[in-house]
C-alpha cells in the first residue's frame, strides 16, 4: 500500500459527537473511497483541537488547514476542491479567531525512515505534542481496535505477527497476552517494564523520550486484548526525562480522551499511571518489579504462579518491555502478516540496538532482525574507531561475549540459539584489542555482586566469590585451578539461583571462556599456592552436581 | 486509630502531608520514601520520619527500613546537598570510569559512600544510567554529564560549588 500523503483528522469527542462528527467522518471516508484516494488520504479520528464552539472540525495535514462548522453535506466539496484539486476551500475554513492548534508536519519521513517500526517517529515529531503523534497515524490502531475489532481479533493479529518479547528472553508476546486474557478475574493490569538497567542498554529510554505516545498506545492495545482497564509504567528513578515526557503524554492523552473512560465512544476504558523505581537492577525481572510496585523489597517471586495468573496485588497482570509494546500499534495498523514479513522467521520485525564502545558512531539503530554483527559495525556504526575487533558483549552485562568467529552469525533468536548463544536486550558493546578479557570480566562481575538482591545464597555469595577470583585474575595472580573453579561456580549458580538474574553471570563467564580461555588462563600465576581454609568461593563448590 | 500526638511537630506534619498526598496503602511506599528523602536537606531518610510513617500507615518500622535499604536511591545516612552518581557499569568502565573516580577523589577527597566535610557532595556508584553513548558518565542530582575526562569532571563539580556559594552570597 502506498504511504498516505494526506491526513484528514477529525476531532471526535463527547461534544462533537452530539453535533455529528461521526457522520462527517464517515462521509469523508466514503467520498475519498469513491474517488479512489484511499491509498493517499487517510481519515483519522482524534481528540479536540481546542475550540469547542466551532462545530465539527477537520484538519487536513500536512497542509495545516483546519475547516470548521462542518456538516456531512459540506464534505464532497472539500474533497473535490482540496484533496483532488489541491485548492483550499475558503468558505469552510475555520475563521481566523480560532487559531488552528494542529502543527503542520513534514511528510518526508515516509521515504527516509523506511523500515523503521519502533523508532519511525523518534526525532521526527515533537514527543511532547500528542497532535504530532496523531498526525503520524498515532492512536489510529487503538481507534480501529476498540471500534472495529474484538479483543480476540487483536490477540490473533499479535499471534500472527510472531512478535517476541524485546526485553531479552524473546517469549512470544501473543502467547503471553493469551495467558492473561484467559485468566479469571475482572481486574487485570498491564505493566510496561521501563526499568531498563542492563548496562549498555538505553533503547527504552530513547523510545520513551522520543515517542512516548507509542508506548501508551501499545499498552492500551494490550489492555484491550487481555481485558485490563488500568496500566502502569514502571520507570527507573534515574530516568528523569522519560518520567517527565511520559507523565506529560499521559496528561495529554487524557485531555484528548485517548486515555480514560469509553475510548472512541466504545465501552472500553483504560488509564495509565507512572510508577517510579528507586534503583535496583533486579526489578527488571517481572515478578521483582511487581513486588517493588507493591511497595516492597524488589525480590523475585517464586514462579508459578506466573504474573498472568497472580501478579500486581494478586490480580492477573501482563508485563511487557517498552520496545515490545511500541511494536504493537504498527502490528494492528498494518496487520500481523505484514509484521511477520519483516526480519526473519525466527524473529519477525525489527530490533532496536544500542551500539557502543570502540566504534565511530555509537548510538541507537533499528534494523531488520537477522543482520550480522559485521554489518552492524561496518554499515551502521561507521566501523571500528581504533584498533581491530576483539570481542563484542551482546545484550548487556547479562549477555554473552562473542569473539571474532561470531561476526557473521545472523542476529536473531533462533540463529543465535543454534550456535549456543542468546540475543539479549539489544546492547552491543564493541571492544578492540586494548581491552583485556580478565579486566572486563571483573568489571561485569562487580556489577553482579552489587546488584544481587540478596535473596538466595548462590547469587549473594556466588557473585562475591566470582569477584574474588576475577580480581585475582585481573592482577595476574590467579591461583592454579581458578579458571576451573570459576567455571564450576557459574554453573552451580546457574543451576541453583532463584531467578534469571541470579543465573546470569554464567552467560558472560562461559562465553568469555569459550573464546578467550587461553588469555584468561594466562592470568594464573603457577607459582602461587591456594591458601588452605574455607574461602568464600569454596562454600559453593559441589552445588553443580 | 491515629496514634500521632495531637500537637505533632512540623516534621510529623510534613510526613502526614506527604502520606495523605499519595495514600496510606503499602503500594505507595516507594513514592512516599522518595518524597520524604527530598524533603530533607541532607538527602536522606530520617529515623523520626520513618517512625512517624510507620505510625500513620501501620507498616512496621522494620519493614519500612528493610524496603528503604534495598534500593540504592535511598539512604539512611546523611548525604551531601549534591549527590554524584558515577556509573561504574562495564561500558563506562572500558571508557575510563576509574580515572574519573580517581579525579573526584583527588579533587574532593571522597570515595564511594563518602561525603565531603562541608556537606556539599556525596559520591555514590550507580549502575548504568543509560547514557552509554557518551561514556563515561556521572549524574549530579538530576543532571547527567557525559564524555567525561578527569578535567571535565572536576570542572563540573567546581562549577556546582561556585554556583552554590554565589547563591549563598546573593541570599545573605
Amino acid at each position: 500500500m502506498a504511504a498516505p500523503r494526506t491526513y484528514v483528522m477529525i476531532p471526535v469527542d463527547a461534544d462533537t459527537v452530539i453535533i455529528g462528527a461521526r457522520e462527517v467522518k464517515s462521509r469523508f471516508s466514503a467520498e475519498i473511497g469513491r474517488r479512489g484516494l484511499s491509498d493517499q488520504v487517510r481519515v483519522l479520528e482524534t481528540g479536540s483541537f481546542g475550540p469547542s464552539n466551532a462545530g465539527v472540525l477537520a484538519a487536513v495535514q500536512p497542509d495545516g488547514v483546519v475547516y470548521g462548522h462542518l456538516t456531512p453535506e459540506d464534505v464532497p466539496a472539500i474533497v473535490e476542491e482540496h484533496l483532488v484539486k489541491g485548492r483550499i476551500c475558503g468558505r469552510y475554513l475555520l475563521p481566523r479567531e480560532y487559531p488552528p492548534q494542529v502543527p503542520a508536519v513534514d511528510d518526508a519521513r515516509h521515504t527516509q525512515m523506511a523500515g523503521r517500526i519502533v523508532l519511525d517517529n523518534c526525532g521526527r515529531i515533537d514527543p511532547e505534542s500528542i497532535e504530532e503523534y496523531i498526525a503520524n497515524d498515532g492512536y489510529f490502531a487503538l481507534g480501529r481496535a476498540v471500534t472495529e475489532m474484538t479483543p480476540e481479533a487483536v490477540l490473533q493479529e499479535v499471534d500472527l505477527s510472531g512478535l517476541r518479547g524485546r526485553g531479552g528472553a524473546g517469549f512470544p508476546t501473543g502467547r503471553k497476552w493469551r495467558f492473561c486474557a484467559q485468566a479469571k478475574g475482572r481486574t487485570k493490569y498491564v505493566i510496561c517494564n521501563a526499568d531498563e538497567g542492563e548496562p549498555g542498554t538505553f533503547k527504552d529510554r530513547l523510545i520513551m523520550e522520543g515517542d512516548p505516545h507509542k508506548v501508551l498506545e501499545g499498552m492500551a492495545l494490550c489492555a484491550y486484548a487481555i481485558g485490563a482497564h488500568h496500566g502502569f509504567v514502571y520507570i527507573r528513578g534515574e530516568y528523569k526525562l522519560s518520567i517527565e515526557r511520559l507523565e506529560k503524554a499521559i496528561r495529554a492523552a487524557r485531555e484528548q480522551s485517548l486515555l480514560g473512560r469509553n475510548l472512541f465512544g466504545s465501552k472500553f476504558s483504560f488509564d495509565v499511571d507512572v510508577r517510579i523505581g528507586a534503583g535496583a537492577y533486579v526489578c527488571g525481572e517481572e515478578t521483582a518489579l511487581i513486588e517493588s510496585m507493591e511497595g516492597k523489597r524488589g525480590m523475585p517471586r517464586l514462579k508459578p504462579p506466573f504474573p498472568a495468573q497472580c501478579g500486581y496485588l494478586g490480580k492477573p497482570t501482563n508485563v511487557n518491555n517498552v520496545e515490545t509494546l511500541a511494536c504493537v500499534p504498527a502490528i494492528i495498523r498494518h496487520g500481523g502478516a505484514w509484521f511477520h514479513g519483516q526480519g526473519t522467521p525466527g524473529m519477525p520485525g525489527t530490533k532496536v540496538y544500542t551500539i557502543l564502545g570502540h566504534v565511530n558512531r555509537p548510538g541507537l539503530i533499528e534494523v531488520a532482525a537477522g543482520i550480522t554483527l559485521r554489518e552492524i559495525i561496518a554499515d551502521y556504526a561507521g566501523g571500528m574507531s581504533a584498533g581491530t575487533f576483539k570481542m563484542a558483549h551482546l545484550g548487556g552485562t547479562a549477555g554473552e561475549i562473542l569473539g571474532p568467529e561470531m561476526l557473521d552469525v545472523p542476529l536473531d533468536y533462533d540463529a543465535m540459539q543454534k550456535v549456543g548463544h542468546v540475543l539479549g536486550s539489544g546492547a552491543i558493546l564493541v571492544m578492540n584489542e586494548t581491552v583485556r578479557v580478565a579486566d572486563y570480566l571483573e568489571s561485569c562481575l562487580r556489577f553482579f555482586r552489587h546488584e544481587s538482591c540478596g535473596n538466595c545464597n548462590p547469587c549473594r555469595n556466588g557473585t562475591q566469590a566470582l569477584c574474588d577470583i576475577a580480581g585475582r585474575l585481573k592482577q595476574g595472580q590467579g591461583y592454579p585451578g581458578d579458571v576451573a573453579l570459576m567455571e564450576e561456580l557459574v554453573m552451580g549458580i546457574k543451576a541453583t539461583a532463584f531467578c534469571p538474574l541470579g543465573q546470569s553471570p554464567a552467560a558472560p563467564v562461559m562465553s568469555a571462556l569459550r573464546y578467550f580461555r587461553s588469555e584468561i588462563e594466562a592470568c594464573i600465576d603457577r607459582s602461587l599456592v591456594r591458601p588452605r581454609p574455607a574461602h568464600t568461593d569454596l562454600a559453593l563448590v559441589g552445588f553443580a552436581e | 486509630m491515629n496514634r500521632t500526638h495531637p500537637k505533632a511537630g512540623a516534621a510529623a506534619l510534613a510526613v502526614r502531608r506527604i502520606v495523605s498526598k499519595h495514600g496510606k496503602a503499602r503500594k505507595n511506599l516507594l513514592v512516599i520514601l522518595h518524597d520524604l528523602q527530598r524533603n530533607r536537606e541532607d538527602n536522606s531518610l530520617w529515623r523520626e520520619d520513618l517512625e512517624e510513617l510507620a505510625r500513620i500507615t501501620g507498616i512496621s518500622i522494620s519493614s519500612i527500613v528493610g524496603t528503604a535499604t534495598f534500593y540504592s536511591m535511598f539512604s539512611l545516612k546523611p548525604r551531601g546537598r549534591h549527590i554524584i552518581r558515577l556509573c561504574e557499569s562495564p561500558p563506562c568502565y572500558i571508557m575510563g570510569e576509574e580515572n574519573i573516580r580517581e579525579a573526584i577523589h583527588d579533587a574532593l577527597g571522597i570515595d564511594f559512600g563518602e561525603t565531603t566535610r562541608d556537606g556539599a557532595f556525596t559520591l555514590e556508584p550507580t549502575s548504568c544510567l543509560g547514557s552509554c553513548g557518551v561514556a563515561p558518565v556521572m549524574m549530579v542530582d538530576d543532571e547527567i554529564y557525559g564524555n567525561l575526562t578527569r578535567e571535565k569532571a572536576v570542572r563540573v563539580l567546581e562549577g556546582i560549588r561556585a554556583a552554590e556559594s554565589r547563591n549563598a552570597a546573593a541570599g545573605a
